[in-house]
Order: structure tokens, then sequence, then C-alpha cells
């Protein structure tokens, strides 16, 4: 084996694929790479708020730091979520409007239950 | 031999039927199976913080659903979920960056990654679900 693994077309013709490949490859593993610190400090937040009452519960989610923070965990946590949810479809769905439709329906959830997060906790913070 | 009849040297998919099971193949699909978790936590996250934002009632049953066995079983899952794929995530990010590729190497990390998701995952049941 030479190291190559593409088809002798695919060789001959001397390109890659022409679509959104390399972009969604690395903004998975950017994403990834950001939601390290903030998936431990969630998962730690979380037990350690467990049995806490609506009113600590509000009081945490609306003091700065801790609304930056869940933003950024949110809004990265979906888009990472949306794009390995697109690698997922195209393995298993091969139909093409049926995986068009999939994908499409996880970027509109992804970006509707964001956007509600996103709304809830700054009316939490700033509405009091 | 020409270059139209020279032999296609890719990879094969592994035949499900007759593919032993190993660490190595387990923790791959596990990977994908907590990322679908951790999809749908991504989901709850955002129905929490929206019934934080609603009133006292509306907060009373959303706690009352992560109270009940059902809701622990689910937050217990996003926990493992979390840990592992966090674990394994990393790892895959040292492949990415070309480090860890022998097979030994594959395995003890795979270890660790056990090692690691298990004991994080017990600390945080044993602190957090009471
Ligand atoms: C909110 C948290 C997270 C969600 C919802 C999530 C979701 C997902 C999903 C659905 C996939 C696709 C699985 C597949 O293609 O088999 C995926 C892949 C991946 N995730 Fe996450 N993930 C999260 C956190 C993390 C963290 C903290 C890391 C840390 C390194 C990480 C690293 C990765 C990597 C490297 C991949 C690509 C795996 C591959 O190429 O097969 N993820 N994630």
């Amino acid at each position: 084996m030479n190291g190559d693994l593409r088809s002798p077309l695919a060789r001959a013709r001397g390109l890659g694929s022409a679509k959104q490949g390399l972009h969604h490859w690395w903004a998975q593993r950017i994403t990834a790479l950001a939601l390290i610190p903030l998936v431990v400090w969630f998962a730690v937040s979380l037990v350690l708020m467990s049995g806490a009452d609506y009113g600590a519960v509000r009081a945490w989610i609306g003091s700065p730091v801790v609304m930056v923070l869940l933003i950024l965990t949110i809004a990265v946590g979906l888009h990472h979520a949306q794009l390995g949810l697109q690698v997922v479809i195209e393995d298993y769905v091969h139909a093409d409007g049926a995986k068009l439709a999939l994908i499409v329906l996880c970027r509109f959830i992804a970006v509707l239950f964001g956007l509600a997060a996103i709304v809830a906790i700054l009316s939490i913070g700033f509405g009091g | 031999m020409s270059v139209a009849n020279r032999p296609v040297h890719r990879p094969l998919s592994p035949h499900l039927q007759v593919y032993r099971r190993q660490l190595t193949s387990v923790l791959s699909i596990l990977h994908r199976a907590t990322g679908i978790a951790l999809a749908a936590g991504a989901l709850y996250l955002a129905i929490w913080v929206v019934c934080a934002a609603s009133s006292p009632a509306t907060y009373a049953g959303f706690q009352s659903f992560n109270t009940s066995i059902l809701g622990r079983l689910f937050l217990g899952g996003w926990l493992f979920s979390a840990f592992y794929h966090l674990s394994n995530g990393i790892r895959h990010l040292f492949w990415d960056a070309g480090y860890g590729f022998e097979l030994k190497d594959a395995y003890r990390s795979g270890w660790i990654v056990v090692g690691v998701s298990a004991v994080a995952t017990l600390a945080s049941w044993i602190v957090g679900l009471r």
C-alpha cells in the first residue's frame, strides 16, 4: 500500500470533495476543545446544586459569571451536537431528501432551543 | 499493471455479524451513543432554564420529574455520558493531533478512559443523586 487511500479515479482527478468537509471537521474539533472546561464546570455545578430550590437556582443562573458560562455551554454544546448529529445522519440515512430534511430539522431544533435558553437566562439575570 | 487495473487498497467496513467485540470497538460506538444522549441532554438543559424563568409552580413540576426514579435515571445517565464522552473526546483529539495510534497505546488510553469515567460517574452519583 502506498499510503494513499483514494481510488485511482480520485487520484487522477487530483481533487478532494468539493463539499464543506474540512470546515465541518475543524468546527467539530474547536467546539470540542471549548467544551472541555465548560462541561467539567457544568457537571460539577449540577452535582453541587442538587436539591437547590427555585430561588437558589435562579440566583445561581442570574449571577453574571454563571450567565456567561451557561450561555456559552448551551450555544457551543448545541453547535457541536448539531455538527455531530449531521455526521451520524450522513452515516445511516442514504436517501438524499430524507438526509437533508433530518439535518435541517436538527439545525432548526438546535437554534430554537438555544435561543429560548438564552432569552430565559437573560430574563432571569436582568428581569428580576 | 495499468492504473485502472490496480486493486483498490482502501479499508472495508467491518461485517458486524462476524466482527469480534473488543474494547476499542465498544468504546467507539459508546462515543456515538453518549454524543446522541448529550444532544438530548442539551435540549433538556434548555428546558431547565426556561422552566426556571417561568413561575415557581412550573419549576416545581420540572423538579418533581428530576427527583422521580425516571428523572434520577435520566440525570445519572447524563452524568455518565458527559464524563465518558469528555474523556474519550480528549482521546479523539490526541488521535487527531497524530498521537496514540499504536495498538497498545489505543488499548492503554482506552482503559484510562474507562477508569476515569467510572470513577467520575460514581463520585457524581454519590454526591449528586442523594
Ligand atoms: C454538550 C456536550 C456535548 C454534546 C451534546 C456532544 C455531542 C456529540 C455528538 C452527537 C457527536 C457525534 C458522534 C459521532 O459522530 O459518532 C460528537 C462527536 C464528538 N465529540 Fe462531542 N459532545 C459534547 C461534548 C464533547 C466534549 C466535552 C468533547 C471533548 C473533547 C467532545 C468531543 C467530541 C469529538 C472529538 C467528536 C468527534 C468524534 C469522531 O470523529 O468520531 N464532545 N459529540
